[in-house]
């Protein structure tokens, strides 16, 4: 089937402001997004940019927005797409170039939570024990894969760059609630502080967006309980 | 243009798992340590295994190494060195412990403890039965691997150079002495002056039109050392795996069969019955991928077709959901099937590179066929060749491998860069990537990279894939060889500097072709067949002539091959029944 693509493109070198440049391309109707970006950047117009690996929604390399919502372009269907498909970067990050943008400031939030398990104990010979119940308390956090869709789809972190957002309070549900885990207060102090937890004004925007399924919301008002009851 | 130098005891190339855990490794040896990835590390296709890792924890039923070297060696069709292979299955275990310890989130049975499920290949006591191996969680275990890994590095303050791609390897009087890097984002080149190097790059399904490999693996550390004059090791056997989405190559884990699904046919027979009566749809993958096209040959498709059904639907929501989420996401998302009323149509997809650069079991590399070690040059991961996997890898090993030979790696390299000082750089190492860079900036022909790629990966499917015969390879080096001349004639389109994924993705190119030239060439060589490698002019296992591994170098662009002998230690070569 034919499609038209409307991409966002920049480069730096030569562009003052972003602008739209319209594709396009012949596609089966099961093709993804990212097959039909690729065969433009294939075929058509080499210099179009755009990060992808996985290509099956697993690496979180191709986050970018798609008809006005954040989604990961190798996991939505040409044929689920209104027409023209309009394709921009994620928003709330410097662009780079086209279709990509400048990460740093996001792993610089996730890494501020402490996104590592803290024990400091000998570790027994074999595993430490973990029942499916206690698992299952963070089980969900665990599928995260960096991708930023959610933080930069959220109106609190439009606003405030220096909100921790959503992707990096889903890396302290999952430590804060992992039975093996010794560094939960440490971390509900981070996360408790002025730009964490609280500054979410459930929107729900993160949850939507989310390729993952994550429950974002649900996460931080985990992590906002937690915290509060810790304050009685 | 010059390059900046950078200077660290220890490189590690690749943020994957075989990566991220040699410097785990490193950072606790207080090695000075720097991690270069092209891609952002969580972003390594280690984060896309599904099924899980195999240790003979015997957590559910009775297990033990000894079954589990057994099984590899087998599965390996007694290609796999077996020193290496008793190596590995040891030491799958304290490893798996030791991903716990990480914080890895592994399924748990009722008492706590890791759960494991079935996997192809792996059995009870010398094949009397499917046995339950494979330690998990859901089925997004490399995910849980890479992520894990990835925040322990954190944790340990492990320096990276995220989207830095390495062109070259610094090599000189059979000593390495660093890498040259290109920095994506801003163009510039790098000189990263080290004593010791790990190559832990990753795999090459790209050179494949249908494979469940990410866009990223194109060989990239196995073609630096190729020209580098390093050997690769046993390129002729790349693994089909035999169940990805039709038409898509996505993978859908063996681990579907090890919670009880099957395959079916046309007909909706279970046809693996009659191939591997024992253990049925859990044979290993080289054998179920051929039973699939020899159905399709004898007309049993589905619908007449080149594919067959995945079976899921009497495994229940229940299981579907809890233990196979992903699986059933993907076939919903780019099927829009539901597993658990609807038969899959699968294919079988390139999936996973046995051969590589070869190495030994303490990582380091060996630059020839008798043994010589490359000194402070190293390899771990799916980029590497042991060799533990032989002519056919078992499903969950090759999370073993690179976990287990990742570490060997750090530690190896430890202990090198404790007992050596920096060997100096010779005089201007980042000549020839400039040089490189330039060609492609500038040379000018019309070829697209995308149509080049295409072609190539389309003749080695036909060609080079689950069935060989002399006519197909040699049209493969036909192909190749004119794929090569048009590459000369590639035209970058993007000339920036900034974020040029144009340029990078001729390199990658060049990398694949040099890799599938090599690989069809050692196919074409090798009048037997073995694991992977299925010649039909040649269908009988020739243990007489062909139990050896073989050294493929490229010369003067002319492929050289050298053999080297399998070491064989409890396992005696017999046929290999399931
Ligand atoms: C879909 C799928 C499912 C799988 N499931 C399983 C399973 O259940 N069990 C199992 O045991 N195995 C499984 N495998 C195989 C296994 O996942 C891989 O073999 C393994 O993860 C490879 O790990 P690695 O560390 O060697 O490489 P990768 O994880 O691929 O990492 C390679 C790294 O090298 C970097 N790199 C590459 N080239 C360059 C360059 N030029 N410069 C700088 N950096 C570079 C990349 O950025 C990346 O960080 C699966 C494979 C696939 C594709
Ligand atoms: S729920 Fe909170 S984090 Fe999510 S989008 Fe809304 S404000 Fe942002
Ligand atoms: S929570 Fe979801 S949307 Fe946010 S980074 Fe993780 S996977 Fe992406
Ligand atoms: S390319 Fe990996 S998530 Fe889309």
């Amino acid at each position: 089937m034919k499609v038209e693509l409307k991409i966002q493109r920049f480069d730096p070198v030569k562009d003052q402001e972003p602008h739209f440049e319209t594709y396009a391309v012949d596609c089966e109707p099961t093709d993804r997004v990212l097959d039909a970006l690729l065969q433009v950047k294939g075929l058509m117009d080499g210099t179009l940019t755009l990060r992808k690996s996985c290509a099956h929604g697993v690496c979180g390399s191709d986050g970018m927005r798609i008809n006005g919502r954040n989604r990961l372009a190798c996991k939505e269907l040409i044929q689920s797409q209104e027409q023209p498909i309009v394709v921009e970067p994620m928003k709330g990050f410097k662009i780079v170039k086209d279709l990509v943008v400048d990460m740093e400031p996001f792993f610089e939030k996730f890494r501020a939570v402490k996104p590592y398990l803290i024990n400091e104990d000998p570790p027994p010979a074999k595993e430490r024990l973990q029942s499916e119940k206690q698992r299952e308390k963070f089980e969900d956090a665990t599928k995260c894969i960096l991708c930023a869709c959610c933080t930069t789809s959220c109106p609190t972190f439009w606003a405030d760059s220096e909100f921790l957002g959503p992707a990096a309070l889903v890396a302290a549900q999952r430590f804060i609630f992992d039975s093996r885990d010794q560094a939960k207060e440490e971390r509900l102090d981070i996360v408790g502080e002025k730009e964490g937890a609280w500054k979410c004004r459930t929107i729900f925007n993160c949850t939507d967006a989310c390729p993952r399924d994550i429950e974002v919301t649900k996460a931080i008002g985990e992590i906002k309980k937690e915290e509060l009851f810790r304050k009685l | 243009m010059g390059a900046q130098i950078h200077k660290f005891e220890a490189i590690v190339v690749g943020g994957g798992g075989a990566g991220l855990y040699a410097a785990l490794a490193l950072s606790k040896e207080k090695v000075q340590t720097a991690v270069l990835s092209k891609l952002y590390p969580t972003r390594s296709h280690t984060g896309a295994a599904q099924g899980g890792i195999g240790a003979a924890l015997a957590n559910v039923e009775p297990d033990n190494p000894e079954w589990h070297m057994y099984d590899t060696v087998k599965g390996s069709d007694y290609l796999a060195d077996q020193d290496a292979v008793e190596i590995m299955c040891n030491e799958a275990v304290t490893t798996v412990y030791e991903l716990e310890h990480l914080g890895l989130p592994f399924n748990r049975t009722p008492e706590g403890k890791i759960d494991q499920r079935k996997f192809g290949g792996h059995t009870r006591d010398h094949g009397k039965a499917p046995v339950q191996r494979s330690c998990f969680s859901a089925d997004r275990t490399g995910h849980m691997i890479l992520q894990t890994l990835y925040q322990q590095c954190i944790k340990n303050e492990v320096k990276f150079f995220d989207e830095y791609h390495v062109m070259d390897l610094i090599l000189e009087s059979g000593i390495c002495r660093g890498v040259v890097a290109y920095q994506i984002s801003n163009g510039e080149v790098h000189v990263f002056h080290a004593k010791t190097v790990l190559f832990a790059t990753g795999g090459s399904g790209r050179m494949f039109k249908i494979t469940s490999n990410a866009h990223a693996l194109t060989g990239d550390g196995m073609a630096v050392a190729l020209r580098r004059k390093i050997p690769l090791e046993d390129m002729e056997f790349f693994q089909i795996h035999p169940t990805g989405i039709y038409k898509m190559g996505i993978l859908l884990s063996e681990a579907c069969r090890g919670e009880g699904g099957i395959l079916r046919n046309g007909k909706g027979e279970r046809f693996m019955e009659r191939y591997a009566p024992t253990i049925k749809d859990l044979a290993p993958r080289d054998i179920v991928s051929r039973c699939i096209y020899f159905e399709v040959r004898d007309g049993n498709g589905v619908n007449g077709k080149d594919y067959v059904h995945l079976d899921l639907t009497h495994l229940g929501a229940e299981v579907i959901e809890k233990k196979l989420p992903d699986i059933a996401d993907f076939v919903r998302t780019y099927m829009g099937l539901n597993p658990v009323t609807d038969l899959i149509p699968i294919q079988p997809t390139a999936h996973y590179a046995m051969g590589g650069i070869p190495s030994n079991f303490n990582s380091e590399v060996l630059g020839d066929e008798k043994g010589t070690i490359v000194k402070g040059f190293y390899a771990a991961g799916e980029c590497a060749c042991v060799s533990v996997h032989g002519a056919n890898r078992l499903g969950t090993n090759s999370l073993v491998d690179i976990l287990v030979f990742g570490r060997r790696a750090g530690l190896s390299m430890a202990k090198y860069c404790r007992a050596n000082d920096f060997a100096p750089l010779p005089k201007d190492p980042e000549n020839e990537v400039l040089a490189q860079i330039e060609w492609l900036r500038s040379n000018a022909g019309g070829e697209k990279t995308a149509v080049v790629r295409e072609a190539l990966q389309c003749t080695m499917m036909d060609n080079c894939g689950v069935f060989r015969t002399s006519e197909t390879l040699q049209k493969a080096q036909g192909d190749i060889a004119e794929l090569k001349k048009r590459f000369l004639k590639i035209q970058v389109s993007d000339k920036s500097q900034v974020f040029n994924t144009d340029m990078l993705e001729a390199m990658e190119l060049n990398n694949l072709l040099d890799l599938a030239q090599v690989t069809v060439d050692a196919a074409f060589a090798r009048t037997e067949s073995r694991g992977a490698h299925y010649r039909e002019d040649f269908p009988k296992r020739d243990d007489a002539q062909w139990m050896k591994h073989s050294f493929a170098t490229l010369s003067a662009g002319k492929t050289d091959l050298k053999y080297k002998p399998v070491v064989i230690t409890r396992f005696q070569p017999q046929e290999r029944k399931y």
